[in-house]
C-alpha cells in the first residue's frame, strides 16, 4: 500500500481541479480594469456610423472644450502614411487590405475608429463624443458576398475587385473522379456571422516611460511576443522596449489578443502625452469592433459511388471577412478549403475559397475557424447523399472514414501558399470514435424514434465527424529556475485564455520533475519572463509548451545530478535520482531543496511544425416543436481521440464548453446588418449567447488510442474539437426529425423563426 | 455605456417626489428598480438631470388582497409576486405569468410600477393589466388620477403619465375562484422577453365561456387585447372547434412587426399557436 499522498506520473492524465479557480472563486482574480495608475487617462473611440463613406471632415473642437477632456486624437495627429495592423499569414494579394489604425479618407464599415478622446473618466471620455463632429458623405454599402464579388463598388478602389485572395484546396484528379462517379449531390448552405464574445472585452493599458525609453502594455492575451514586435515596429522602438504584460483573461476563443487598431492608439497617445492610458471596450463597442467571423457560403458537390464511397469533392465557398484583411483573417477562408473533406477519404478534390471584403466589421478567427463552417457544409451533404443513395447514414460515413492503415493522411493542398499549404493527419482511427459515439448515444434505441412525434415534439437524430487541427508550430518557450525555498519557478511563453494553463503545465512539470504539484509556480503570458515566446491560439499550449516543459524538466533534473554529484564527491552518473531526491550508490541522498542555493536555471522549448490532429464524432437528439419552431437539444454526445489526456477535467470543460458554444451558432447568435450596413447589434439582449441552463445535457467522452507522434506528451491540441460538428449534426438532426415535411436546413442559425417557416413553407407546399 | 451624469435623490414622501419631478427642467425622472432605465441611460437614450428614486416612500410598496381585488403597491417587486401565497391563491395568473419575467436578479429589484410606466410591449405585466382591465392609481403635481390600463399604454415605451406624475398602485378587479385562465409565451431563451405571448381568463358557466379577455403580449407597439378571438370564443363551450377559430382569429387580427429576432409571418402565427396552447392548459385546469 502507499504510504505517501504523490507517487510519480501520476498527475497526468488525471481529473485534477484547476489551481487557479482558487483565485478566480475567492474574487481575487486581477483582470485588467482591476488595475488603475496615478494620472491614467481613459480613453474612448468616436466610431463611424457610416459603413461607407468618404470623410469630409473630424471636428473635434467642441469635445477639447469638455470637461476633463485632454485632448483628441484622429488621423490628422498621425505623421506620414497611417501605419495598418499585421498579418500574421501574409500572402502576395492581401498587402492593399490592411487595416489602418485610424481612418483618414474613407470609413470602410460601421464602428470603424475615427478618434480618440482621451479624458480623466471614461464617463466624460464617453460624454465628449458626441462632441466630436464628423461628416462622411456616404457610399452605397456593400453588405453580402454577392454585391462584393459584383465588384461594381469597390471598397478599395486602386485594387479593381472585392476579392483579396482566392485559395484553391487541390488534390487528385477531380474531373476524372465526377466523370467515374455514379451520383453526384449538389446544394448550396450558408452559415451566419458570428463573433467570439469572451466574457471579458478587450482592454488595454498603456505605459510610456520617457525616461527609459519603454513602453508597457497591459492586457496582453494570446500572442504577447507577436504583438510586442508588432508594436515595436510601429512606435519604431526595438523589441526589447516594449513589455506586453498579461494579466488574468476573461476568455478569447480566437478574438481577442489579436493586434486591433485601438492597441496602437492607446499606446501611441501614451507616449505622446506622457500619461498612462487605459481603456476598456464596452460591450455595444466589442460587438462591432472586435473581429467577426463564420460568415460563409458554397456551392459544392460530392461525387459517389453507389455502394456510397467517396470519390471526389468540388465546388466553391465564400467567406465574407468584412472591411479589411485583419491578422488572421484569411485563416478561415482557407481553412474551410483545407479542412472540409473533414475525416473522410476523399481522393479528388478541387475547391475555391474566395475572401470577399464587405462594409462590415473585419473578420478574424472564432473557435474552429473553417472547421466548423466547412463540417456543417459536408455532414449536411452526407445526410442528404445516405438518402438519395438510401444507404444508411451510419454506413455511409463508416465506409469513408479514415482507417489507423492510412496515417499520415494528407489534405488537399491550399495555395496560395501561406506556410501550411500541406498538412496530415498525423494519427488514429476515426471508426473508433465514430463507434464509440454510435454505443454511447444508444443510437440503436434512438434510431426508433425518428420522425416520431412525441408529445407534440418530433423526434430527430444524427452523427457527424470532425478533425480538430491545432497545436501548431513553430516553437514554444519555457524558462525553469530553482528557487531558493526549493519551489520550481515555470515561466512559460504560452498564454492564459481561460484554458487551465497553469493547472496543465504544473501538471506536466510535476511528473516530469517527480515533485508534487505544489512545487510547482507558473507564471506565463508576459514578455517579461522569456526573451520569446509563443503563446496560445490553435489548440497548442498543451502540446507546444507542455512538451517545452518536458525538455526543461529533464535539463534541470541534469543540473540537479551535477550538482548533488559535487556535493556528494561521486561521479554524476553513478547517482539515481527519484521523488527530488538523488541518491548516491552508498546510499547517501542530497534533495532537490539542498541545492536550491546553486541557482539552477534552464531554458526548455520544444519545435515542431507539424500539426496534431484531434478528431470524433458526436450525436444529437432534438426535439422540435412544430408550432414555436423551438428545437431542444435532448442528448448530445461527443467522442474525442485527444492523443493524450493531460487532465480529464479540464478537458472535457473544453470539450462541453465548445459544444455548448455550439449550440449558441447553430442556434441563436448572428450579427445582423441592415440593408445600409448598420449593426442592429448592440447588446447580449440582441445577441444571444447560450444561458448556463439552455442545455443541460451535453457528455463527453474522450479517448487516447493513437498518441500523437508529433511531440513526446503524445498529446493532441483539444479546445476546439467540440464546436467544430455541432451545426452539422444538430442541423441533420433537425431535417431527419422533420422528416415528414420534407425539411432540409441549408442555413444557420436554426432560430425559431426560420425552423418554423422552413416547416411552414413545406406545409404551403403540401 | 457609461452613464451619463445625474442629480440623485430619494425623497420620504410621495408629495416631495411629484415636487421634485414637477420643480426641474422637465428632464428629472422617478427610479424604482432601474432595471429598465439604467441601461436606457446607460445606452445614452435618455440623459435626465435628476433622478427621483421612490424606494422610500412608504405608501409604495405592498401587496392587498380583499374582496374588492387585488392592489399591488407601484415598488412591489417581481418577487414579491411570486413569493406571495395569498396572490397564487386569490389571482394564479398573475404569479404564472410574472415567472416569465426576466432573471432572478432582475426579478429582485425589478418593479411592476416600473414596468408599467417603461410600457414595453414585450412585457408580462402591462398586457395583464390590460387583460384584466386593472385600474392603475397616479399621483401627480395636479393631484391624484385613476385610470383604466386601457388608457396608460399610447405606443412603445410610452404611456400618457405626465412627467411629474407617479404610479402608486394598480388594482386588479375581483377574480372568482372558479375564473379559468392561461397564460403562454414563448421567448428564444429562458427568461428574455417574449417573441409573443398571450394570457386569458373567463368564466364558465354552463359549460360556456363568458367575459372572456385575451390580452397578447410583443405583437404591437402596445400590449392589446385580441378582441376577434375573444368574440370566437364568447358564449361557446371551449373545444376543439372553438379553439381552433379563437386561434386563426387571433392570429388573423395581429399585425406584429419582423425584428433580428422573429419575422412578422412568424409572430403572427405564434400568437395563435399560444392562444391554442393557453386555451387548453385553461379549459384542462381542474376548476377549483
Ligand atoms: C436582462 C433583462 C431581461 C428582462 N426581461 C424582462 C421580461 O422578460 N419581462 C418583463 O416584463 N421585463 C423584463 N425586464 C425588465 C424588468 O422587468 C424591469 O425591471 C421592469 O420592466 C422595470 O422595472 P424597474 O423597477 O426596474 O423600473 P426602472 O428601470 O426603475 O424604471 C423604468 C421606467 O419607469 C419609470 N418609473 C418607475 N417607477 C415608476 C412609478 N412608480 N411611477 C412612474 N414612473 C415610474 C422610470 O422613470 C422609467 O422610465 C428585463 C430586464 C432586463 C435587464
Amino acid at each position: 500500500m502507499k504510504t505517501h499522498a504523490h507517487t510519480s506520473n501520476t498527475y497526468i492524465g488525471a481529473h485534477i481541479e484547476r489551481v487557479e479557480d482558487y483565485r478566480f472563486l475567492r474574487g481575487e482574480g486581477q483582470y485588467l480594469d482591476d488595475v488603475s495608475r496615478d494620472g491614467q487617462w481613459h480613453a474612448a473611440f468616436v466610431r463611424s456610423s457610416v459603413a461607407h463613406g468618404r470623410i469630409r471632415s473630424v471636428d473635434a473642437s467642441a469635445a477639447l472644450a469638455m470637461p476633463g477632456v485632454h485632448a483628441v486624437i484622429t488621423a490628422a495627429d498621425i505623421e506620414g502614411d497611417i501605419p495598418t495592423i499585421p498579418f500574421r499569414r501574409p500572402n502576395p494579394t492581401i498587402g492593399p487590405y490592411a487595416q489602418p489604425v485610424i481612418a483618414r479618407d474613407k470609413v470602410r464599415y460601421f464602428g470603424e475608429p475615427l478618434a480618440m478622446v482621451l479624458a480623466d473618466t471614461p464617463e466624460l471620455a464617453e460624454d465628449a463624443l458626441a462632441g466630436v463632429m464628423v461628416d462622411i458623405e456616404a457610399l452605397p454599402a456593400i453588405i453580402d458576398r454577392e454585391s462584393a464579388m459584383a465588384d461594381k463598388i469597390l471598397l478599395f478602389e486602386q485594387t479593381g475587385t472585392n476579392v483579396p485572395t482566392m485559395f484553391n484546396a487541390d488534390k487528385g484528379d477531380v474531373d476524372a473522379a465526377f466523370a467515374s462517379a455514379d451520383y453526384v449531390i449538389r446544394d448550396q448552405f450558408a452559415t451566419q456571422r458570428q463573433t467570439a464574445l469572451p466574457m471579458e472585452t478587450r482592454g488595454l493599458l498603456a505605459e510610456w516611460d520617457a525616461q527609459t525609453g519603454r513602453l508597457s502594455v497591459s492586457g496582453a492575451a494570446k500572442l504577447p511576443f507577436f504583438n510586442r514586435t508588432t508594436m515595436a515596429k510601429m512606435m519604431n522602438l526595438p523589441d526589447e522596449a516594449v513589455d506586453y504584460i498579461e494579466l488574468d483573461v476573461g476568455g478569447g476563443f480566437g478574438a481577442r489578443g489579436e493586434f486591433y487598431p485601438e492597441d496602437f492608439l492607446v499606446a501611441f497617445g501614451a507616449r505622446k502625452f506622457g500619461h498612462p492610458v487605459k481603456w476598456i471596450e464596452d460591450r455595444r463597442e466589442h460587438l462591432m469592433a472586435i473581429g467577426h467571423s463564420r460568415e460563409a457560403s458554397c456551392d459544392v458537390e460530392l461525387a459517389f459511388k453507389k455502394d456510397g464511397t467517396l470519390v471526389g469533392m468540388r465546388g466553391a465557398l465564400y467567406i465574407n471577412i468584412g472591411a479589411y484583411v485583419r491578422p488572421n483573417g484569411m485563416t478561415p477562408v482557407r481553412n474551410a478549403a483545407q479542412f472540409m473533406s473533414g475525416p473522410y477519404r476523399i481522393p479528388a478534390i478541387h475547391l475555391d475559397a474566395y475572401a470577399c471584403v464587405t462594409n462590415k466589421t473585419p473578420a478574424g478567427t472564432y473557435r474552429g475557424p473553417g472547421r466548423y463552417e466547412g463540417c456543417f457544409f459536408i455532414e449536411r451533404l452526407m445526410d442528404q447523399a445516405a438518402g438519395a443513395l438510401g444507404i444508411d447514414r451510419l454506413d455511409i460515413r463508416r465506409k469513408n472514414l479514415l482507417t489507423h492503415e492510412e496515417m499520415p493522411y494528407p489534405l488537399a493542398t491550399v495555395l496560395p501558399s501561406d506556410g501550411r499549404a500541406d498538412t496530415q493527419c498525423d494519427s488514429g482511427d476515426h471508426r473508433v470514435t465514430f463507434d464509440t459515439c454510435v454505443k454511447e448515444s444508444n443510437w440503436a434505441e434512438k434510431a426508433k424514434l425518428q420522425g416520431k412525434l412525441i408529445d407534440g415534439r418530433y423526434q430527430g437524430i444524427a452523427i457527424g465527424c470532425f478533425i480538430e487541427g491545432g497545436a501548431s508550430g513553430p516553437q514554444e518557450n519555457v524558462r525553469m529556475l530553482l528557487e531558493a525555498d526549493g519551489m520550481v519557478s515555470l515561466f512559460a511563453g504560452s498564454s492564459a485564455i481561460g484554458q487551465g494553463l497553469e493547472t496543465i503545465l504544473a501538471q506536466i512539470a510535476a511528473d516530469s520533475l517527480e515533485l508534487p504539484m505544489e512545487r510547482i509556480r507558473v507564471f506565463h503570458g508576459s514578455t517579461t519572463y522569456l526573451k520569446m515566446g509563443w503563446g496560445s491560439y490553435g489548440s497548442r499550449a498543451t502540446v507546444m509548451g507542455g512538451s517545452a516543459v518536458l525538455d526543461a524538466s529533464k535539463k534541470l533534473l541534469d543540473l540537479f545530478r551535477a550538482s548533488a554529484a559535487k556535493r556528494l564527491g561521486v561521479a554524476p552518473e553513478t547517482l539515481t535520482i527519484a521523488e527530488g531526491v538523488a541518491k548516491a550508490a552508498d546510499g547517501r541522498s542530497v534533495p532537490l531543496a539542498e541545492v536550491a542555493g546553486d541557482r539552477l536555471e534552464v531554458d526548455g522549448s520544444f519545435k515542431n511544425n507539424t500539426p496534431t490532429y484531434t478528431y470524433g464524432a458526436a450525436m444529437a437528439h432534438v426535439a422540435v416543436d412544430p408550432g414555436t419552431g423551438h428545437v431542444d437539444v435532448v442528448d448530445y454526445v461527443v467522442v474525442d481521440d485527444v492523443g493524450r489526456i493531460i487532465n480529464s477535467m479540464t478537458l472535457h470543460g473544453q470539450v462541453m464548453g465548445a459544444a455548448v458554444q455550439g449550440f449558441g451558432s447553430v442556434f441563436s447568435e448572428e450579427l445582423v446588418y441592415n440593408a445600409e450596413g448598420q449593426l442592429l447589434v448592440g447588446s447580449l439582449a440582441d445577441y444571444l449567447v447560450p444561458l448556463a441552463s439552455d442545455y443541460p445535457v451535453v457528455r463527453c467522452v474522450s479517448m487516447e488510442s493513437f498518441p500523437s507522434p508529433t511531440n513526446p506528451l503524445g498529446a493532441k491540441g483539444a479546445g476546439e474539437g467540440g464546436i467544430i460538428p455541432v451545426g452539422g449534426v444538430v442541423a441533420n438532426a433537425v431535417a431527419n426529425a422533420l422528416q415528414d415535411f420534407g425539411v432540409q436546413p441549408k442555413i444557420l442559425p436554426l432560430s425559431p423563426s426560420r425552423v418554423w417557416e422552413l416547416i411552414d413553407d413545406a406545409r404551403l407546399r403540401a | 455605456m457609461k452613464l451619463p451624469s445625474f442629480d440623485y435623490q430619494a425623497p420620504a414622501s410621495l408629495a416631495e417626489a411629484v415636487a421634485l419631478l414637477a420643480a426641474g427642467d422637465g428632464s428629472a425622472r422617478p427610479i424604482a428598480g432601474g432595471q429598465s432605465f439604467l441601461p436606457v441611460m446607460a445606452f445614452r437614450l435618455a440623459e435626465p438631470s435628476l433622478l427621483v428614486d421612490l424606494r422610500n416612500i412608504p405608501d409604495l410598496s405592498g401587496i392587498k388582497i380583499s374582496d374588492a381585488g387585488v392592489r399591488i403597491g407601484a415598488m412591489a417587486r417581481w418577487r414579491d409576486l411570486l413569493d406571495d401565497v395569498r396572490l397564487a391563491e386569490a389571482m394564479p395568473l398573475l404569479p404564472a405569468a410574472i415567472d416569465h419575467v426576466a432573471h432572478y436578479q432582475i426579478r429582485n429589484r425589478g418593479t411592476v410600477g416600473g414596468s408599467l410606466a417603461h410600457a414595453d410591449p414585450a412585457a408580462e405585466m402591462p398586457t395583464l393589466a390590460l387583460t384584466c382591465e386593472a385600474q392603475i392609481d397616479v399621483v401627480g403635481a395636479k393631484g391624484e388620477r385613476v385610470l383604466a390600463a386601457a388608457d396608460l399604454f399610447t405606443g412603445a415605451l410610452q404611456t400618457s403619465l405626465e412627467p411629474d406624475e407617479i404610479i402608486v398602485a394598480v388594482r386588479f378587479p375581483a377574480w372568482a375562484k372558479t375564473k379559468r385562465w392561461g397564460f403562454e409565451e414563448f421567448s428564444r431563451r429562458r427568461g428574455d422577453f417574449a417573441l409573443a405571448g398571450v394570457a386569458l381568463c373567463y368564466d364558465e358557466t354552463e359549460g360556456r365561456a363568458a367575459n372572456v379577455r385575451i390580452g397578447a403580449i410583443s405583437v404591437a407597439d402596445t400590449p392589446i387585447r385580441l378582441k376577434n378571438a375573444e368574440a370566437a370564443l364568447e358564449g361557446r363551450a371551449v373545444d376543439a372547434a372553438s379553439i381552433e377559430a379563437a386561434m386563426a382569429a387571433a392570429s388573423g387580427e395581429v399585425d406584429p412587426a419582423g425584428d433580428i429576432h422573429a419575422s412578422a409571418r412568424y409572430r403572427k402565427a405564434l400568437v395563435g399557436t399560444l392562444l391554442g396552447r393557453a386555451l387548453e392548459s385553461a379549459a384542462g385546469r381542474k376548476a377549483r
